[in-house]
């Protein structure tokens, strides 16, 4: 029964029934209680336990994403997840005590955190067992009936966790929609209590644009390019390999935090541009078109749109490191390019492959201007020992969030909320209520309402 | 007229300009922008009274209750979560509480460090004026900025990609200020509507029910006349009280103003043509007009409409279904209050639900099967005065919150920042990868350290 599409076609009808049976569902009552809500998070931790292999497998055909990357990045992080929710659950539920005033004297005030009702959350496809599982997890853990529409573009995943959560879960409540844009269409038409859609600005622009017309919050979880600074004063091994972890160890390059270009200093250009080769080399070998490490490009779309980048005439003749390819595998090896234009394409979309722009200026604090005259990105990174500069750079660049002296990382610490500004979107979840005790946790947050 | 003679474009810069230049983020200027708002309000109290009273015919002392804007705290930056501005804010503000609604999102912006453009409503008028007027004599006026007019501008500053929007008003603009925001993916809060309903159980002493009455009776005509959107709209009680709710009522209207209420002194006009002929509409209806058991007397000169009691009028009637937003108060009874709680989960979520009750389980009941915004025990509209509370509504009532510390949340993005050093640097996060780092990975989340001492003697595979 969760799997909605081989009955036929998905269309507004029937998206219109399954949400009035979720409706009728939470109208019960069942899913705002603890039991049920700890009953599922355990149904879902014991769903991931029980079937890593067919997870690492169906994440290997969608993408040929190594073993490693699959527990690391994918598995790990969802059974993090749910266990996170389990120990904070109950602490999550209580009411706040709020502070009154003497105009209301005598009166006591609080902040009851109540689940939304139905929410629907539409995932990506470079992390598809992560980004359908955590903002789920979220939603369970709140109290919420959900519907999971996954990616058509990882299809192997998408139908894996239609299988898997239609035999672990309460079906009644939580339920997987697979299909492409006609189903996600049929889906944004109807009214919903919240959406969570992680992807690109042009389909965050649709489905906020669909919310518009019931009032329905919407969280919004996007990208852009996320930009590298790099000074001088650094230790340059360590810095290397973090940002070659970060840039090719994640999903070759699709990742929305991914480093997408790197900003040096002109003198220092050549001996980053020396480590990274080193690096590179040492981690995926001479021949990384053959390296079992990295993930493949997702299709042969994405595979066009990254060569495009790089055949552009202004941009392939700055290749400076990599740039072969191997269409029938849709794969590309790592490559470096150093002062590609402004203007050119890869320098003005988000790159979401193994391409690595390295723009020069002549003083490390000239980038500031570069990031801040661009679209606000999802993350931004500074490598620098030089306590000055990073103040400067976390006080002047605003974006979603930031790393130093690290990249890709801030996304996995339970502590910070995820989540982006301006063009790379709004709204937030991950984190816990450490940070801010009087504020509710983030999780809650968006997948519940206060109420005063 | 185009965006050149509008001078938006101009504005629009000239504020993006000054976010640029880092003026709005320091503590120094916040402070200085909200003193000075401090001082705008004291020291034009009398002519916002005029102002007020010259688009609303509010009375000074409703006015003021209503809109003096109240104090923000402010928060300090942690390590790890950095709040920034957002950058250049859109503020719309409604024609009920035109002085209020327009600066306490103001508040909010500064405090969070933004550059912003308000946009009063053009159905208030002489309020819209003053805040022309008043604003660029306190304020920095290169990062604060008011636009006056209606819904052109509107429309054309919608166009405009903003950090934020803040807008209070009717769900049906919520919907087209969403819509326009989703172009350029810019986040919202919508201040909106709905029935606000309250539920009166009788199991009160009789000194407690006049009290509870008397209550009612001020949060319906007491705010603007019925024209707000935490007033009552509608009261659900047992039938059996009926008779006794209406009297009470009844003696509480003329308490407040006079037995000559007729005369409409202390009252709130209706603000405009519109909103008078659209409410006057509501009682044409026979099946309407004839559930009218008191007042009912309408004056289309001065646009005043007089407290107006309903006993039972149709469910289906546009009364039942549509946020009211003036001073017609129905009353519907029910067999026993508990009915309640289906009656008001069925219906859209409100803004505020009102429930009078000492009883615990009609209490719980509220709290666990019904949703709003926000829910008051025992008195209306209250809430407002706790700034520890979030002020806010849920579906079609709205979107996002704000007060208090809310306020400055909502213009801000929280930016998560995580440092780190070159000291420490895990070996096993970095390809090649192997089995043996796979098994340390999985150690390390499960914090099985023996497991890991095991795994290097190679005794772990």
């Amino acid at each position: 029964m969760a799997v909605e599409m081989r009955k036929g076609k998905f269309d507004g009808d029937r998206a219109a029934a399954l949400l009035k049976e979720l409706r009728v569902s939470f109208a019960s009552g069942k899913t705002k209680s603890y039991g049920w809500r700890v009953q599922q998070l355990k149904n879902v931790l014991r769903m991931v336990d029980e079937n890593e292999k067919a997870i690492v497998e169906a994440l290997r055909l969608d993408l040929a994403k190594p073993k490693f990357e699959a527990f690391v990045n994918e598995i790990s992080l969802v059974k993090a997840a749910c266990k996170h929710s389990l120990t904070k659950l109950k602490h999550w539920m209580k009411p706040q005590k709020a502070k009154t005033s003497i105009i209301t004297f005598p009166s006591s005030a609080k902040i009851v955190s109540e689940p939304l009702g139905v929410v629907l959350i539409i995932s990506a496809w470079n992390y598809p067992f992560l980004l359908s599982l955590d903002p789920v997890i979220g939603a369970i853990a709140a109290g919420n009936t959900v519907v999971l529409k996954p990616s058509e573009i990882s299809p192997a995943t998408s139908s894996l966790l239609a299988k898997l959560l239609k035999d672990y879960v309460d079906c009644s409540t939580i339920r997987v929609v697979e299909g492409a844009a006609a189903e996600t269409t049929a889906l944004l038409e109807q009214k919903w209590d919240k959406i969570l859609y992680t992807g690109n600005g042009n389909v965050g622009r649709i489905v906020m644009a669909s919310a518009a017309k019931h009032v329905t919050p919407v969280i919004l979880e996007l990208g852009g390019k996320s930009p590298v600074v790099v000074d001088s004063k650094i230790n340059l091994t360590v810095s290397a390999r973090r940002i070659v972890a970060g840039k090719w160890g994640c999903n070759n390059g699709q990742t929305c935090v991914s480093p997408d270009y790197i900003i040096t200093t002109k003198t220092f250009a050549t001996k980053l541009i020396d480590a990274l080769k080193h690096v590179l080399e040492e981690f995926f070998g001479k021949d990384p078109l053959q390296s079992k490490d990295l993930s493949r490009i997702v299709n042969s779309s994405h595979f066009s749109r990254l060569t495009k980048l790089l055949d552009e005439d202004k941009v392939s003749g700055k290749i400076v490191y990599g740039g072969q390819r191997d269409e029938t595998q849709l794969k590309i090896a790592p490559t470096i390019l150093l002062d590609v234009p402004e203007d050119s394409l890869i320098m003005n979309e988000e790159i979401f492959g193994p391409l690595l722009p390295i723009i020069t200026v002549d003083k490390v604090e000239d980038s500031l201007n570069i990031i801040n005259s661009r679209s606000k990105p999802l993350a931004a990174y500074l490598f620098t020992s030089s306590k000055k500069l990073e103040k400067e750079f976390v006080e002047k660049i605003s974006a979603g969030g930031m790393l130093i002296n690290d990249t890709v990382l801030h996304l996995t610490n339970p502590s910070l909320p995820f989540g982006g500004v301006g063009e790379s979107g709004f709204g937030s979840y991950h984190g816990t209520h450490h940070i801010h005790p009087e504020k509710l946790d983030y999780w809650m947050l968006f997948f519940t309402t206060v109420r005063a | 007229m185009t965006v050149a003679e509008f001078g938006l474009g101009e504005r629009l810069g000239e504020l993006r300009r000054t976010f640029q230049s880092g003026t709005t983020r320091s503590l120094a200027w916040r402070k200085a922008q909200l003193q000075a708002l401090l001082n705008l309000v004291r020291d034009n109290e009398e002519q916002i009274f005029q102002v007020v009273h010259e688009d609303l015919g509010k009375h000074p002392v409703e006015a003021f209750r209503d809109e003096s804007p109240l104090p923000l705290a402010f928060f300090p930056a942690t390590a790890e979560l950095l709040p920034e501005p957002l950058g250049v804010v859109l503020i719309f503000s409604c024609w009920n509480f035109p002085i209020s609604l327009a600066l306490e999102p103001l508040i909010g912006a500064i405090s969070a460090g933004n550059a912003a453009l308000i946009k009063p409503s053009e159905m208030a008028p002489a309020c819209s004026s003053f805040l022309a007027r008043v604003i660029p004599r306190y304020l920095d006026n290169k990062a604060i900025k008011v636009i006056e007019g209606g819904p052109e501008t509107g429309a054309k500053l919608l166009e405009e990609k903003w950090d934020k929007i803040f807008f209070t008003g009717s769900p049906r603009v919520g919907r087209i200020i969403m819509s326009a925001a989703a172009k350029h993916l810019t986040p919202v809060t919508l201040e909106l509507g709905g029935k606000c309903p309250v539920i009166l159980d009788t199991r009160l002493s009789s000194s407690e029910l006049e009290v509870a009455i008397k209550r009612i009776a001020w949060g319906k005509w007491g705010l603007c006349n019925g024209q707000s959107c935490v007033g009552v709209d509608y009261i659900l009680v047992e039938e059996k009280f009926a008779p006794t709710l209406i009297d009470l009522l009844k003696k509480s209207i003329d308490q407040f103003y006079g037995r000559k209420a007729k005369d409409f002194k202390d009252l709130t006009r209706i603000v405009n043509r519109h909103h008078f002929e659209r409410l006057h509409n509501l009682i044409k209806d026979p099946a309407v007009s004839d559930s009218i058991v008191h007042g009912g007397q309408v004056d289309k000169e001065r646009m005043f409409i007089e407290p107006t009691i309903l006993l039972d009028p149709p469910l289906e009637a546009e009364i039942m279904t549509e946020e009211i937003f003036g001073p017609f108060l129905p009353i519907i009874t029910l067999k026993n209050i508990e009915e309640s709680i289906e009656f008001v989960s069925s219906r859209p979520k409100p803004l505020v639900l009102y429930a009078f009750t000492k009883d615990e389980t009609l209490k719980r009941l509220v709290l666990s099967r019904t949703s709003s915004g926000s829910v008051t025990f025992n008195d209306i509209a209250v809430q407002f005065m706790s700034d520890d509370l979030p002020f806010g509504g849920i579906g079609q009532s709205g979107l996002g919150k704000y007060h208090g510390k809310f306020s400055f949340e909502a213009f801000t993005h929280e930016k998560a920042v995580l440092r780190r050093n070159f000291i420490f640097d895990l070996e096993s996060r970095y390809p090649p990868w192997s089995d043996f780092k796979l098994n340390f990975i999985r150690l390390l989340y499960k914090y099985d350290y023996f497991g890991i001492i095991l795994l290097f003697l190679g005794l772990k595979g």
